[in-house]
């Protein structure tokens, strides 16, 4: 065992990958020379060549498009966009074709591409930086979309990815890339279309993914002391959901909330919010409440803390909840 | 993988676009390029215009008796088309935009699958791995970046593969083709740029696209080459390509080149050209048709007589009938396939609505 942070634990995967699969490249801006700026690429370019790890031109589009053309050739690349809110150049290439491909030829033209995209704020990063766009990914036919929050989830969900033939929308938790674990590697975690029940309760089940799972978990320990019983569910994979684990947590506990940071309106809440009374209602004691960043743009670096949802947040949706 | 910077006088295309075969059919000299002088490659190049011609005035036909819902014609773009295509050898691949049907045509793929895109039975019907010819596709200049991500692909390899590029004067502006030239320069990909410069993005006229000297004049700032040809002239564009394709496989990188040709239809049938061009330009471009003048030129050389006159005008006439013949009155397919292909591993929620499609189906349900 020893101790792993979750951007090594990525790069310890993207490492194993590559080393198991020649066809595995990695390309994008920053990621040879430096190593990425979080580190998460570094050393593969010594090790495995300028074939191998691409450092590329600065243009999105151009990542992703290329991409699709060395898939196409037979590669298996692992594209980086450096930040969240720089994916939206690479939309057109990601929604139009990365997601489509397969569909458009009945099957005959497989993208087996993993997207990294490090996403989400709470760094105290200047505008741009901080964005949750899982959304348009989840909401897109045709894509896969993978959030760990765990560095042995981190090593797991990013091989699974790899071998996948579908195509992965890869976001990983900026600010826990820093969290530690003790972990053996490789590891082999449960597959990422299965959600993971973190915490045990019986009260409250609060649904998280990515960044947002410590802190559902933080608050649980708060809420601890309240005689509040959370259950903590990491979703770990946002397309596709694991249902079946979201109706069963709902039925132990009758009430749900879902924390993400991204904006409310038409967020990863209100889906899951729509499957719980779909397939749930006669469990529920309480309206399924959303905590999340509130519906304006990301806030300036300052006052990110008062925009992204926290265990203060979370635990007035509990009592809310158990209040009803 | 990288190259040395070359001088920018070595990547500035030449002022007037190359030509070989003038508007009268009439050869013309080249200080560079000399016309293909094998007979049968001369013929060939005007089967494949004249088959590309009838297809795609089939095409037409069957979208204005509702059998297609909308339909892209390459009237007029014959030659560029044609005598790119033929330039390639069998492993090389092209990806096309939407417009394509005659470089299609010349890679010997059945039209009839590409109709099936323009008829709506589903979005795509061919195999790109056994034609070496991608999707058709829509998105303008999207595809110039996949063919640029797969000459790369191809080069790592080692395979002996050039990738080609074909978009339009209105695609040079969109972002996609500016970054697929900037990330073929860089990593020196064996790709062609081949651009037909067909005067019209829909409404907007090419000098509306650009302020440059010419569209081919881009290619120094990405330190590629830039060529221009005359694209009704099929000798010229043969000869063109031939050299871009040779540039690409030994080694010295891409090429940028613009055909220099005219949309003799709408942008497609949807499309009525007549409310922003008039007809003293498009009479003007018929006076170039590129079937025409090579036909005169064939004809006067001996290279052809009546009876190959015959015997193309026949296979034309086939090849149009067996296009009506597939695509007139097409069925579509089973609609539950909508769920068969968009994943290797489907998401659970698939089953339910394919289910749920199924059972309105079963119910006698024909669609809204």
């Amino acid at each position: 065992m020893m101790a792993v942070t979750l951007a090594q634990a990525i790069n310890h995967a993207l490492v194993d990958a590559m080393e198991a699969d020649p066809r595995v490249l990695v390309l994008g801006e920053d990621v040879g020379r430096l190593g990425g700026v979080f580190r998460v690429t570094d050393g593969l370019l010594s090790k495995f060549g300028e074939q191998r790890c691409i450092d590329t031109p600065l243009a999105e589009s151009g990542i992703i498009g290329a991409s699709v053309g060395l898939a196409m050739a037979g590669w298996r690349p692992v594209p980086e966009i450096q930040f969240d809110g720089f994916a939206y150049p690479a939309f057109e290439q990601i929604v139009s074709h990365v997601a489509k491909f397969a569909n458009r030829s009945r099957g005959t033209v497989r993208l087996p591409m993993t997207i990294r995209i490090p996403f989400g704020g709470g760094i105290g990063a200047i505008e741009h930086h901080s964005e949750s766009p899982e959304t348009y990914w989840a909401h897109t036919s045709g894509l896969k979309v993978f959030v760990p929050a765990t560095p042995d989830d981190a090593y797991s969900m990013m091989r699974e990815a790899i071998v996948a033939d579908d195509p992965v929308i890869f976001l990983e938790p900026k600010r826990r890339y820093w969290t530690k674990a003790d972990v053996e590697l490789p590891v082999s975690t449960a597959p990422a279309r299965q959600a993971l029940v973190r915490r045990d309760g019986s009260t409250v089940t609060v649904f998280a993914y990515g960044p947002m799972v410590k802190t559902a978990l933080d608050a649980a320990a708060v809420a601890d002391d309240h005689g509040w019983s959370l259950q903590v569910v990491d979703l770990r994979s946002l397309s596709p959901l694991d249902v079946d684990t979201i109706v069963s947590s709902v039925q132990q506990t009758g009430r749900a909330i879902v924390v993400h940071e991204a904006s409310r309106t038409l967020g990863m809440g209100a889906e899951i919010a729509a499957l719980i009374q779909e397939h749930a209602f006669y469990a529920l004691e309480a309206p399924v409440l959303r905590v999340t960043g509130f519906d304006t743009p990301y806030p300036p670096a300052r006052l990110e803390n008062f925009w992204l949802p926290g265990v203060d947040r979370i635990l007035d949706a509990v009592q809310q909840v158990l209040t009803y | 993988m990288h190259r040395p910077v070359r001088d920018p006088s070595e990547l500035l295309p030449p002022g007037e676009p190359v030509q070989l075969l003038q508007p009268d059919g009439v050869l013309r000299e080249h200080p560079e390029f000399a016309p293909v002088s094998d007979p049968q490659l001369l013929r060939s190049m005007l089967r494949h215009m004249v088959v590309t011609r009838q297809v795609d005035q089939e095409a037409i036909n069957l979208q204005r008796q509702g059998q297609l819902a909308v339909y892209a014609s390459c009237r007029g773009q014959e030659a560029a088309q044609v005598g790119s295509a033929l330039a390639l050898a069998d492993g090389d691949w092209i990806f096309p935009s939407y417009r394509e049907i005659g470089a299609a045509i010349t890679r010997g793929i059945d039209p009839t699958g590409l109709m099936h895109m323009y008829r709506g039975t589903w979005l795509a019907d061919h195999d790109p791995y056994a034609e070496r010819f991608g999707l058709m596709t829509i998105p303008i200049a999207t595809q110039v970046l996949h063919a640029t991500g797969f000459a790369m692909g191809t080069a790592m390899d080692g395979k002996d593969v050039v990738t080609v590029a074909y978009f339009g004067d209105g695609a040079t502006s969109e972002g996609d083709a500016h970054e697929a030239m900037t990330f073929a320069g860089v990593f020196n990909a064996p790709v062609v740029f081949f651009v037909q410069n067909n005067q019209w993005a829909i409404s907007v006229p090419v000098e509306r696209q650009t302020a440059a000297p010419s569209l081919a004049h881009k290619a120094v700032g990405y330190g590629i080459v830039g060529r221009r040809c005359d694209g009704n002239d099929v000798l010229a564009t043969y000869a063109v390509m031939s050299e871009a394709v040779e540039r690409a496989r030994s080694g010295g990188g891409p090429t940028l080149i613009e055909a220099m040709t005219y949309r003799m239809e709408s942008h497609t049938t949807s499309d009525d050209a007549n409310r922003y061009r008039g007809e003293d330009e498009v009479a003007a471009a018929a006076a170039r048709d590129p079937i025409d003048r090579f036909q005169a030129f064939l004809a006067r050389s001996g290279v052809i007589d009546d009876e190959f006159a015959a015997s193309v005008a026949g296979e034309a006439a086939a090849r149009s009938q067996q296009v009506r013949d597939a695509v007139y009155d097409a069925p579509h397919g089973d609609p539950t396939e909508l769920f068969d292909h968009v994943y290797v591993d489907p998401n659970g929620h698939f089953a339910g609505q394919r289910e749920q499609l199924a059972r309105e189906l079963a119910a006698g349900g024909g669609g809204v």
